[in-house]
């Protein structure tokens, strides 16, 4: 046996908690999670069953944690998992899983199948069955501290066009502010209308708030690709930076795994709670407009749908913010069918984005976004989240629809009533 | 071995061995499971761990509505030979006998007629999820040599059971009683090896899901 196949093994037990060790135990094989995978609705194969993409996972809890199963290891009549399964796996745990919990919601028996991939993962990285695309963005993040390799001076040049346009100070650097905003790369090279909505928005409700040049990175691609140690170093950034301006408050952006890994899994990551709050900017803009601080103007006109990301929704916990936030500004909002906590995937998250060789599947696998779209037609599709939005953009295009995919706090920004000062 | 003494061994020795491995398997596999442990969470949470996950033990008794009606068959037939289960053993007048003798407890019985009625569609409901295993392409796929054994050992008590209760076959009753006891020792000795441990263990699975998700604030 390799030495690295032998860490994966050993990092699957490590990964096996009660948890995981409840799930695995009442698993009946009733096949219904497949039901809930876009990528099994849409390809029919089984093998994209989610239970079926732990079976490795599954047969070291069986070898190490089980009578029967101790036993047949200890007769050899049961083998161990190989390094040529866990190649065979790496397409079923990374290309056609985003980590998205649906399954998990389904599972009569209760199995959060989703946090189970999240542990197999840390095997499969350290086996070296990680996605190369992701193994690249990784590197990335912990070289330049950007997944996408997006430096300060990129940063900058944004800082400084959004200024210029909106006649506005972006604080950077700027110590006792009470909140520090994190972007994520995608929004500073796709969408930088991000930094000026969010900048005009705080100049009205009078939030003081700044950006780090340490850190400004939100995403992690240490979870996405399943190495602790290396999401603990980009989560301990943020820590530092935001200890050392002595914020109150960190701002999750709008980016899905962004808030899943500053909000849920850094402090569990670096092993201590932080001395900060974090929210998420939905959920700020909503305690905004609870408290009076956020005035709007006008309504959209055109029929709007809200595409919950996963990690915010399902896995994050807001799901109600962005619905207070629509009505504000929206005359006909719309529910997909399956919203809120059941809303289908874009299909690109949980690092599926980052790895090439997933597209195919990603483009198949929207066909169940069209589905949801094709039930209300809506004449644009409002989200919280520039991983989704990117791969929305790309869906329709593929699947020749035409209709916008905004932002829901560039939307709140460009509604925003003159200034009460 | 005359059939009276059949009856008495598997009434007796038989029993107590099935018992004690049930028991005690049972027990074990819990007590494996709690003994793993897990991390304590350190980020704030939003919500209730253990609200969610007394909920969820609830709550996922009940399917969403896009499952019902994707897997309209698994969800029907799953609720009928649960519930079929449940009433031929706990509410079959019988049984509450033998549990009398043995707990000391006792509660009243459905009617014999129709415990009786149950069984058969109990029956139905077990060869019709045997058929759609081996026919739908999932489920199928997920299956090995343990779904099946324990769909047999599942079966066989009602089978039995139901043989014995109508006196029905080439044997005289005495020996279909030990046969419907023992194909039920045989399901006891089989259950804390397999999956049929879901019964106990799904409600820690749905509360670690219920938690998980209750600590973020999501109802899940």
């Amino acid at each position: 046996m390799s030495a690295s196949l032998q860490r994966g093994l050993n990092a699957f037990k490590e990964q096996i908690d009660a948890p995981v060790a409840a799930f695995f135990s009442s698993c009946v094989r009733c096949g219904l999670c497949a039901n809930a995978c876009l990528f099994y609705t849409e390809t029919g194969d089984p093998k994209y069953t989610p239970i079926y993409k732990l079976e490795p996972l599954r047969r070291v809890w069986r070898q190490e944690y089980t009578f029967w199963g101790r036993l047949a290891k200890a007769v050899g009549l049961s083998k161990a998992v190989t390094d040529e399964e866990l190649g065979d796996w790496e397409e079923l745990v990374y290309d056609s899983c985003t980590m998205c919990g649906r399954c998990s919601m389904v599972c009569p028996v209760g199995n959060d199948i989703t946090y189970m991939i999240r542990k197999m993962r840390e095997g499969m990285a350290v086996a070296g069955h990680a996605p190369v695309g992701l193994v690249g963005a990784t590197k990335r993040a912990v070289e330049i501290g950007s997944p996408m390799g997006v430096k300060l001076p990129a940063l900058q040049a944004q800082i400084r066009h959004t200024e210029t346009e909106f006649g506005l100070e972006i604080p950077v650097d700027k110590e006792g502010a009470d909140y520090l905003l994190l972007l994520s790369s995608m929004e500073i090279m796709n969408f930088p209308e991000f930094i000026g909505a969010v900048a005009k928005i705080f100049k009205h409700a009078g939030v003081s708030w700044t950006i780090s040049s340490e850190a400004f990175e939100a995403t992690n691609s240490g979870i996405q690709i399943g190495v602790s140690e290396i999401a603990a170093e980009l989560v301990q950034r943020i820590v530092t930076a935001a200890e050392k301006l002595k914020v109150k408050s960190v701002i999750s952006p709008e980016c899905g795994h962004a808030y899943m890994a500053i909000r849920w899994e850094g402090p569990n990551l670096i092993g201590r709670p932080y001395s900060f709050k974090v929210v998420h900017i939905l959920e700020l803009l909503d305690q905004l407009r609870a408290e009076g601080r956020l005035q709007t103007t006008g309504k959209e006109s055109q029929r709007l749908t809200y595409h919950d990301p996963c990690q915010v929704s399902r896995r994050g916990g807001v799901v109600d913010q962005p619905r207070n936030l629509l009505n504000m500004v929206a005359e006909d909002f719309v529910e997909m069918p399956e919203t809120g906590t059941m809303n289908w995937c874009c299909g690109a998250g949980g690092g599926v984005s980052s790895n090439e060789r997933a597209d195919e599947i990603r483009l198949k696998a929207f066909n169940r976004k069209k589905q949801q779209l094709d039930a209300i037609h809506p004449q644009a599709i409002v989200s919280a989240c520039s991983n989704c939005r990117i791969h929305l953009e790309d869906g329709l295009e593929e699947y020749g629809m035409d209709m916008p995919v905004i932002s829901l706090t560039e939307t709140i920004a460009e509604h925003l009533a003159e200034d009460k000062s | 071995m005359t059939e009276t003494e059949l009856l008495l061994w598997v009434r007796g020795p038989a029993l107590q061995i099935a018992t004690v491995i049930f028991v005690l398997g049972i027990v074990v596999r819990i007590a494996g499971i709690l003994m793993l442990g897990r991390k304590k969470n350190l980020a704030e949470a939003r919500g209730s761990a253990v609200a969610g996950g007394l909920r969820t033990i609830l709550s996922r008794s009940i399917p969403d509505p896009g499952t019902l009606q994707r897997s309209t068959f698994n969800v029907v037939a799953g609720y009928i030979f649960h519930i079929g289960l449940f009433i031929t053993i706990l509410l079959f007048a019988p049984h509450i006998l033998l549990i009398e003798d043995v707990f000391g407890v006792s509660w009243p019985a459905l009617p014999t007629p129709i415990v009786d009625a149950t069984t058969v569609v109990t029956i139905i409901a077990l060869l019709a999820v045997l058929i759609h295993r081996l026919r739908h392409p999932v489920m199928r796929f997920l299956s090995g040599f343990q779904d099946y054994l324990v769909w047999l050992v599942t079966i066989l008590p009602l089978v039995t059971g139901y043989l014995a209760f109508h006196r029905v076959g080439i044997a005289p009753p005495p020996t279909l009683l030990a046969i419907h006891i023992l194909s039920v020792e045989l399901l006891m000795v089989v259950f804390p090896f397999t999956k049929l441990m879901h019964t106990f263990s799904l409600f820690m699975a749905r509360y670690y899901n219920g938690a998980i998700s209750g600590y973020k604030g999501v109802k899940s």
